[in-house]
């Protein structure tokens, strides 16, 4: 087995591990210009940083280096930086983005700038409350089943499942949506974020629990008209509209909009039409 | 392609909106020109049906005159694409602002003209009628097999066989109706949009399969949506053309 | 007196709980169920929002014995498998319990609707990992962390805890002998909570921001280690930092970024600039797979001997699984690299370096119920140490969370329940403590930047306390850090008490001190090659050392006190079982 050089532990030629703070890596001698939205819920204004350009760089990292060096009160939420906990949420030139996931240089020649989430209210610089949602969250009832884990479940009946579930909670098409960012139906409407989770609650082959009567009428799914607006800004790419809103909207048409169940139901006298088919 | 796509979004917001009126906008005129105004250029054609006057119905005498044979039929592509999931996206955004586009500036602007933003209802007043976008698809189905039907006939003219670049183009243009069609999210749904376990029910692995195919086809929605319309706009064109005399018919076979 | 001025003038909260948890990762998720199950009141405090803590990082999976792909696999290989890997450091109970509860606890996810990939036969899907013996790791994709957090999220939001997010706490409350509550305040507005608890569960992760090139957030900071630490409690294991054997390299913004194991599992092969597959120089038998600190030494070494890539790295190729099959199995890693880095990893290799990950050590807790020595404090996850000894496997921090989460949880229930004792404390305690807190905000005058502060830290830990170690350069280090201890009165802060990171780096500052410290001191005191624990001025393995676990806990003159503890030999049932395995190889 190599050991390396026993007498100087220090001496790491990768860049990555080296001891010094290699200030100059990456550094093309550019700079980058973000104009930064400072204030809280009483107002504020955009006020201008320089930050040298690091190859590679994202809108965080600059952020990033402005509060360190320039504002250290500058307000900003991050966790992972790698797009996995969708923390990072702000708005650049007007559109929701990941901070982190955003390059500085995709904004080549444009002015950068950096705002918090609008649909809510704004707490203090890029940070704002985003604490609804967790309401919206709780209300909504969870997985419910009878049988006991382990389930036999097959690829073929979950794989559509997988989708939904890599949402982030980065709340970015909360943000978009018109519903809630124009015209305030927060108290009547879940959002997209929510249309996902319940897609894959009312999808999952072992779930019991029917949630179309709050999906119509406590989540407002028929608030959304569909503009897909969410799908545009959705990190991971999750077909927000398509895939979640329309099935749970063809489901919800189903259990109340359709005329032929509406008078089967009227014959039969029965409450609901819906099973498993 | 992916270049075409980049070039498009760097456009400013509006243009995508106003391209959705001016098309729609177009396409609506052409239409009704056609339907209320020529309804009996049917008989004129002696080889091709125009898609507009396919399936052909007789008309009532007693129906008043600006009730034409082809409105018959019309409603149901009509209502069809008028609920359509991808058309509704369309509309709302070209025609209600509401909103335009997504992003912020754009969506200051949104329904410029109503009184309060509270006001929205979305798709809870009058477009809850949209719901019954299932029974046009239901409907549509009649229509598309007529489609199919008709484009048979045009290759026996006179009772042989032959292909003529009029057969072709009536054969394209139901080919791009049908995947529109067959592309619905309401069929999705019908199909296995509402089955939880797929493994759970009869005939589960047709159904599933068939899903897959829907989803994969639903994934371009819109464009079905766009290239079915424009190709049946200049099937419509290309028949006139023949039966003015302007164009021959060429024939391939026969 | 300015500083009790501070404090006297200042209003605050009162928040009365059973139990507080103070983290809202894995651990802390499950510990909350577990008590809210048994009808207490139960208040959970996290630092970030909700589901965001460090848990949604892992990519990986949950090792637990399962058996679905390779039904040979038991328990007794899970135990064994941990043990070996942490080179018999481990606190063998613990790992009994961790290993035997491991697979009810990724069933139980399961009837809480998390979705892990299946198998042909409708079973949860295992793939290898470093280390284990089987196919261990069930797992969805490369983000059964996020799924993880996702379902105990979902299942928390159900039960009736209140849950303080964006709140920090600062200081553990105790009466007597007791802890009974603690002092926090909210980043949104700056005002301060005392929360009154009869019990006080920690579950507040690692510290590996106390290095530079770390896959750990902002928030890995170890504030529930010294807080325990400051509370009496002692602490186990501290020299032993896990550096993950493949973080990014390039560009530099995402320099220590995780890679994970998963790439590896799947396939993945490591070669150095020549094209050589360098892991049969370190262990042949088991290459890529073998254990954390192999692989991450392996690679250090060859990117010292000049046999490193472009940017200082070693190079992960995963480009025989095509497109199709990477997207179906990291899609995550696929993304960041395309993104970030701008590799297409289906075409061209990754470029990787060890990066610190994770932290072995920390409180130590009675295995049955993770009680600590101080009464009335419990922790579990990543903040308690014990389970994983001198190397952590990939996939048992996932099964870890929820095995003592839920642990701590029923422990911390049985203790209140037993209790007949108030949480209210006497003086002035939660005052005195506001006071301190504000400090660096209210002080005024010119000072010091905790930032820059906790880069000058992070570069001393670099470059003394690396993965490769030796005595006079940890001495040098050492003198460092106490240097920076000597300057913490001096840090300044500027701005309101609004969302103010200045300020929160500031206190942040102090943990990380007191951690490097102590890791500095414990990885002297352990003069040998053991695991993560790497001592190039020793020549290998010390037996006697095998044998010893340093406790540190803080003495009367408020130093820290360091104690050699014997582990107590295994029992008869476990130790039979590396018998066995002997006498049939």
């Amino acid at each position: 087995m190599s050991e390396g050089n026993g007498k100087n532990p220090g001496n790491v030629t990768s860049m990555a591990h080296s001891p010094v703070p290699n200030e100059d890596l990456g550094k093309s001698g550019g700079t980058a210009k973000l104009k930064i939205f400072r204030g809280d819920a009483e107002g504020g204004q955009e006020v201008e940083y320089e930050v040298p350009l690091v190859e590679g760089m994202v809108v965080l990292d600059a952020v990033l280096a402005i509060q360190a060096e320039q504002a250290g009160d500058l307000a900003v939420r991050w966790n992972c930086k790698a797009a996995h906990c969708g923390s990072c949420s702000a708005e650049i030139n007007g559109r929701p983005k990941l901070l982190c996931k955003t390059r500085v240089e995709e904004y080549d020649g444009e002015e950068i700038h950096v705002h918090p989430m609008r649909a809510f209210p704004v707490i203090k610089d890029l940070v704002s409350d985003v604490s609804w949602n967790y309401e919206v969250s709780k209300a909504i009832k969870p997985f419910q089943s009878s049988e006991q884990a382990p389930f036999t479940m097959y690829e073929e009946d979950v794989e559509r499942l997988y989708e939904p579930k890599k949402c982030i909670e980065c709340f970015m098409c909360q943000d978009v949506c018109h519903v809630l960012r124009t015209h305030h139906k927060h108290p009547e409407f879940a959002g997209p974020r929510f249309f996902v989770r319940n897609q894959w609650l009312e999808m999952h082959p072992m779930d019991e629990a029917d949630r179309l009567a709050d999906l119509k009428e406590d989540n407002g799914i028929g608030f959304c008209n569909i503009t897909k607006c969410c799908t545009e800004v959705c990190p991971v790419d999750i077909k927000i509209t398509d895939n979640s809103i329309i099935p749970l909207k063809e489901r919800v048409a189903s259990e109340f909009y359709d005329p032929a169940k509406w008078l089967m139901r009227k014959i039969r006298g029965n409450g609901s039409s819906r099973n498993g088919n | 392609m992916s270049s075409v796509a980049a070039a498009w979004k760097r456009l400013p917001w509006w243009v995508e909106p106003m391209s959705v009126v001016f098309v729609l906008t177009a396409f609506g005129l052409y239409s009704a020109t056609i339907v209320l105004l020529y309804p009996g250029d049917s008989e004129q054609f002696p080889q091709y049906l125009s898609p507009f006057y396919s399936p052909p119905i007789g008309r009532p005498d007693w129906l008043p005159g600006f009730v034409t044979a082809p409105l018959f039929v019309l409603w149901i592509p009509l209502g069809f694409r008028a609920t359509c999931y991808y058309y509704r996206k369309a509309y709302y955004r070209a025609f209600f602002w509401d909103p335009p586009a997504c992003s912020g500036k754009a969506q200051q602007l949104d329904r410029p003209w109503a009184e309060s933003t509270e006001s929205y209802r979305g798709e809870r007043a009058l477009f809850v009628l949209n719901n019954i976008h299932r029974y046009f698809l239901y409907a549509s189905f009649v229509v598309v097999a007529f489609l199919w039907y008709d484009a048979v006939l045009t290759f026996f003219p006179e009772g042989g066989f032959g292909v003529k670049v009029g057969s072709l183009i009536w054969v394209f243009n139901v080919t791009l109706v049908s995947a529109y069609t067959f592309s619905c999210h309401s069929l999705r749904h019908l199909v296995g949009g509402r089955v939880d376990c797929f493994s759970c029910v009869r005939g589960g692995n047709v159904r599933r399969k068939a899903y897959n195919g829907i989803s994969r086809l639903n994934a371009k929605h819109p464009q079905w949506a766009w290239v079915s319309l424009f190709s049946l706009l200049l099937t419509d064109v290309y028949f006139r053309l023949i039966s003015a005399g302007v164009i021959p018919d060429l024939t391939i076979i026969g | 007196m300015q500083r009790e001025g501070n404090g006297h003038r200042e209003q605050y909260e009162t928040r009365e709980h059973d139990v507080l948890i103070i983290g809202a990762g894995g651990a802390g998720l499950r510990a909350a169920v577990a008590a809210t199950e048994r009808g207490l009141s139960v208040g959970i405090v996290s630092k970030s929002l909700l589901g965001k803590a460090h848990t949604v990082m892992a990519e990986g999976g949950i090792a637990a014995s399962v058996g679905n792909v390779d039904p040979e696999d038991s328990w007794r290989q899970h135990f064994m498998d941990t043990l070996k890997s942490g080179k018999f450091l481990n606190n063998w109970q613990m790992a009994e319990i961790f290993a035997k509860e491991a697979p009810d606890r990724v069933y139980e996810l399961e009837q809480w609707g998390a979705l892990f990939n299946r198998t042909p036969e409708g079973k949860i899907s295992q793939r290898p990992f470093g280390g284990h013996t089987y196919r261990r790791l069930c797992h969805v994709g490369d983000r059964t962390g996020l799924e993880l957090i996702r379902t105990m999220q979902e299942k928390v939001l159900a039960t009736e805890a209140d849950i303080y997010m964006e709140t920090t706490v600062t200081k553990l409350l105790k009466k007597e002998d007791r802890v009974v509550g603690a002092v926090g305040y909210t980043r949104e507005s700056g005002k301060f909570i005392h929360f009154k608890a009869k019990a006080v569960i920690m579950a507040t992760s690692g510290w590996g921001r106390i290095f530079k090139v770390t896959s750990n957030s902002w928030e890995g900071t170890g504030d529930g280690v010294v807080l325990g630490y400051d509370a009496g409690a002692e602490i186990v294991d501290m020299e032993m930092m896990q550096f993950h054997p493949t973080g990014m390299v390039w560009p530099p913004g995402v320099r220590g970024l995780l890679v994970t194991e998963g790439v590896r599992g799947e396939g993945g092969l490591l070669r150095n600039s020549e094209g050589a597959r360098y892991m049969e120089n370190y262990d042949k038998e088991k290459m890529e797979l073998s254990t954390r600190d192999v692989v991450a030494r392996a690679n250090y070494t060859e990117v010292q001997e000049g046999r490193g890539s472009e940017h200082g790295g070693v190079y992960l190729d995963i480009t025989h699984l095509g497109y199709e099959g990477i997207m179906k199995k990291l899609p995550t890693m696929y993304e960041q690299f395309k993104n970030l880095a701008d590799i297409d990893i289906s075409r061209e290799p990754m470029e990787v370096f060890p990066t610190v990950h994770y932290t072995m050590g920390g409180i130590k807790v009675d295995p049955e119920t993770c009680a600590t020595n101080v009464p009335g404090l419990y922790a579990a996850g990543e903040v308690a140490g014990g389970l994983h000894g001198a190397n952590r496997l990939g996939g048992n921090s996932l099964s870890d969370l929820l095995v003592f989460g839920r642990r701590a949880g029923e422990g911390a229930a049985a203790f209140v329940g037993e209790s007949v004792h108030s949480a209210d404390i006497e003086g002035d305690a939660v005052r005195t403590e506001i006071g301190r807190v504000l400090e660096p905000l209210e002080k005024g005058g010119e000072g010091e930047s905790p930032y820059l502060m906790q880069q000058e830290l992070q570069v001393a830990m670099m470059e003394h306390a690396n993965l490769m170690r030796d005595g006079d350069s940890l001495k040098e280090g050492l003198g460092k850090i106490l240097a920076l201890k000597d300057r913490l009165p001096n840090v300044r802060v500027g701005g309101s008490r609004l969302f103010n990171p200045g300020w929160h780096t500031a206190q942040d500052i102090r943990y990380l001190i007191q951690i490097s410290e102590i890791i500095l001191r414990t990885a002297l005191e352990r003069k040998e090659r053991r695991g993560a624990q790497w001592r190039l001025d020793f020549d290998g393995p010390d037996e006697e050392l095998g044998r010893i676990n340093f406790i540190v806990t803080k003495n009367g003159q408020g130093e820290a006190g360091i104690e050699r503890r014997e582990i107590p030999p295994m029992p008869e049932h476990l130790s039979s079982l590396f018998e066995e395995e002997k006498a049939k190889a």
